[in-house]
């Protein structure tokens, strides 16, 4: 079984997190900023798995474990922002977020 | 030895007075403010008494009886010496003199203040300030050294200030204080400059280590430290130039000018220059500086007197030239006559600004003598008390005046330092002083009423105010009989008393009346009486008698005819507007147009005020980066990782 070399892990997570920054800042909707920010996350998973796959080592795995809780809590906690938002605002645009704007 | 080892007590009393006073007064009766302040001066004056006792019994050795409480401030090297002061006082002869006079005249100005104060706002505080005086006025008579005694003579200042200003709603109440203030700290800047010039020339300031080094000196270091302590003397003792505050000064309730602007501070300058006797002595220099100063002012200054029309001016020009005989005298080398008249001058001078304050109190307020006049009957005590204050000052025989004048017109004559001129100023001085003197009486007692008599109700002053005056005078009258031996060719007594103190300046007082040998006591009293200071006395009473009682119509005429002088002599030379013109307006010039609009408002305000702008300009710069966009945040914080990291790798080189 030839093994896919590290850096084709790496490349494609390294693409998948630039997808998700420039989706942060461009994209409106927040709901898209939060999966965007799951992308990003997601995207560091795979460079640990493919880290610690590479160096037959499991601290990367018990690393993922951590982002994985951290990215549930942050879904519930941002989820319930979102649908507070949603009641307030009436919309789902980030713009529209601007109480504190001069 | 009860008080002596415990002399602080004496000082100790008047402070006391003085807080007691001043943090309670206000919620207590005018009944328990006076029991408190003059409660507090008549045992200060008790422990002087005491203390003198005691001092009596000490043998020669122990005087002076120094105090030494403890180590006020020590600063510099080991060697050659520290500067080191002492919260130290002393007792001599001079300071049982100034004590007494200090405390029993201040005891009896207090007694009069409660009657003549009684119906004044802020009685309570003008009894805290009369006895904060007393405190520091003492602290000045009994310093062991220059720097003790420069904080009494700063509180005395501080004092006088307070109390110019005492009425300060009244706007030439306050400029007169802070004309007070600001005159005399021109002659203090000269006083500390001496006094630093004294510990770097002996390493000390201790009275009684500077005098045994004195001898070892250069007579010019010996005469710069002289004058420039002399020049404190001259602010404080307001002699020329300096004298300009001491008039205005009497915008002060009446018993202020009486015990501080007469009787005492006035005379701390010639207690200054009687104290550092031993330095003056060899200082010929400034010995004549001194005698000089003194008998100008003397002249001049009785020549202002001549024809101001404000009862309480009229004093002051009068004070300022008697403080001038007393120059005069420590000038040409009679130190003890100086105190001397230092003491008579405080009886009589204190007891005629009581009884002017009595005058004023009975008119109402009035001070213009022109609007005065027949008073005698009316208020009889205070009409005979100044009469005897008068006779006094004008040197009429067996007066107090009369020996201590002659003791100092005598030293002029023939003292260690003696000059014709000297002599002759102090000559046509006391002329005049008994001129405008006795022009003074006149014009107020005797003649025609010229106030609207249905208006003013003249009454004669309460007996707290009159027992006071009437003390002063018997002690106007006798007060200088210690001296009386001196006419018959025996020892002066005051002389005798204070000869230890002087006893080491060289040639102090020459006895004179020893001098003539061969003149029997008999000779030397007619001659003592039929002298010309007797002879300008007498003069000056008669022509004041031929003035304002027999012609009153002369002195219009003559200020008439030499209009220009006359013109010249009521405005006071002009010095005023002199000053005001070289020294005021430029200075104010100064102050306003750099001082306060380029220095202050530009360099200081400009540095505040600029900080504080760049501080908001930054700051309204920085906070567009809070616009509250959420996407400009993400994109700030996606800069900021991507910052970090290029700084961990390519700047620190973070290694793999």
């Amino acid at each position: 079984m030839s093994a896919v070399p590290i850096s084709y892990y790496l490349v494609l997570s390294a693409i998948l997190f630039g997808l998700g920054v420039v989706a942060v800042v461009f994209k409106r909707n927040i709901i898209t900023i939060f999966m965007s920010i799951e992308l990003m996350l997601n995207a560091v998973n795979l460079a640990f798995v493919a880290f610690a796959r590479a160096h037959n080592q499991l601290d990367g795995l018990v690393f993922v474990f951590f982002v994985i809780v951290v990215a549930a809590a942050e879904a519930a906690v941002g989820l319930a922002i979102v649908i507070m938002l949603a009641q307030n605002r009436e919309s789902l645009n980030v713009e529209r977020v601007n109480l504190l704007k001069l | 030895m009860l008080l002596l080892n415990h002399l602080w007590i004496i000082l100790a009393l008047p402070l006391a007075g003085a807080a007691i006073n001043g943090l309670l007064g206000k919620l207590w009766p005018k009944s328990a403010v006076n029991s408190v302040a003059i409660g507090s001066v008549v045992l200060s004056f008790l422990a002087v008494a005491e203390t003198v006792r005691e001092f009596c019994n000490l043998a020669p050795s122990q005087i002076p009886f120094i105090g030494n409480y403890f180590t006020w401030m020590i600063a510099g090297e080991a060697t050659p010496h520290p500067f080191r002061v002492d919260f130290a006082l002393q007792v001599d002869q001079l300071t049982v003199v100034m004590l007494l006079v200090v405390t029993f005249v201040g005891m009896l100005i207090h007694i009069y203040s409660t009657g003549y104060m009684a119906h004044e706002g802020g009685y309570y505080r003008f009894f805290s300030y009369l006895n904060l005086f007393m405190f520091f006025m003492l602290t000045l008579v009994m310093a062991a050294n220059l720097v003790v005694m420069f904080v009494g003579w700063e509180g005395v200042g501080l004092c006088s200030y307070l109390l110019i200003g005492f009425w300060f709603l009244k706007k030439s109440a306050t400029d007169a204080g802070k004309k007070a203030f600001i005159v005399t700290r021109i002659g203090d800047f000269g006083f500390t400059i001496g006094i630093l010039l004294v510990f770097a020339t002996f390493g000390t300031v201790a009275f009684g280590e500077i005098f045994p080094l004195a001898s070892q000196q250069s007579e010019t270091v010996l005469t710069t430290i002289c004058l420039l302590l002399f020049a404190g003397a001259v602010g404080k003792s307001a002699q020329l130039p300096l004298y300009v505050w001491l008039p205005d000064a009497m915008e002060g309730p009446t018993p202020v000018s009486a015990l501080i602007h007469a009787a005492t501070m006035v005379t701390a300058g010639v207690y200054m220059v009687a104290r550092m006797s031993p330095l003056f002595s060899r200082a010929p220099v400034a010995m004549f500086v001194v005698a000089i100063v003194g008998a100008v002012t003397a002249f001049y200054s009785a020549t202002i007197g001549l024809v101001q029309t404000d009862i309480k001016k009229v004093l002051a020009y009068s004070t300022v030239s008697q403080l001038g005989y007393m120059f005069l005298a420590c000038g040409v080398g009679a130190y003890a006559s100086g105190i001397f008249h230092l003491m008579t001058h405080a009886f009589f001078k204190g007891l005629l600004f009581l009884a002017a304050g009595s005058v004023i109190h009975a008119m109402g307020g009035e001070q213009d003598m022109m609007k005065m006049g027949g008073l005698r009957k009316k208020i009889p005590v205070t009409y005979w008390t100044m009469l005897i204050g008068t006779l006094a000052i004008a040197g009429i025989p067996g007066f107090a005046g009369f020996f201590s004048k002659d003791d100092i017109l005598e030293a002029a004559e023939a003292g260690r330092y003696h000059h014709v001129v000297l002599f002759v100023l102090g000559l046509v001085g006391a002329g005049l002083t008994s001129f405008y003197m006795f022009r003074l009486v006149f014009l107020t007692f005797f003649g025609q009423p010229r106030y609207d008599e249905h208006k003013v109700h003249v009454h004669e002053s309460p007996k707290n105010m009159t027992i006071p005056l009437m003390i002063l005078a018997f002690l106007s009258i006798f007060g200088g009989w210690f001296a009386a031996p001196r006419l018959v060719g025996r020892m002066d007594y005051f002389e005798k008393f204070l000869a230890p103190v002087f006893a080491s300046s060289p040639g102090g007082d020459v006895a004179p009346a020893a001098a003539e040998a061969g003149a029997t006591p008999a000779m030397d009293l007619v001659h003592a009486l039929t002298g010309w200071p007797v002879i300008v006395g007498i003069l000056g009473l008669l022509v004041a008698w031929w003035f304002y009682i027999k012609n009153p119509e002369v002195p219009k005429r003559l200020a008439k005819n030499i209009h220009a002088l006359y013109l010249l002599l009521l405005n006071k030379y002009y010095v005023d507007e002199i000053y005001a013109a070289l020294i005021v307006r430029p200075l104010l010039w100064i102050s306003t147009n750099v001082l306060w609009q380029v220095v202050d408002e530009g360099l200081i305000d400009g540095t505040v005020n600029g900080t504080a702008t760049v501080a908001r300009e930054s700051g309204s710069q920085a906070r567009k980066l809070q616009s509250g966009n959420t996407r400009s945040y993400a994109a700030w914080v996606i800069v900021g990782a991507v910052a970090f990291t290029a700084l961990l790798f390519g700047i620190l080189g973070v290694k793999r």
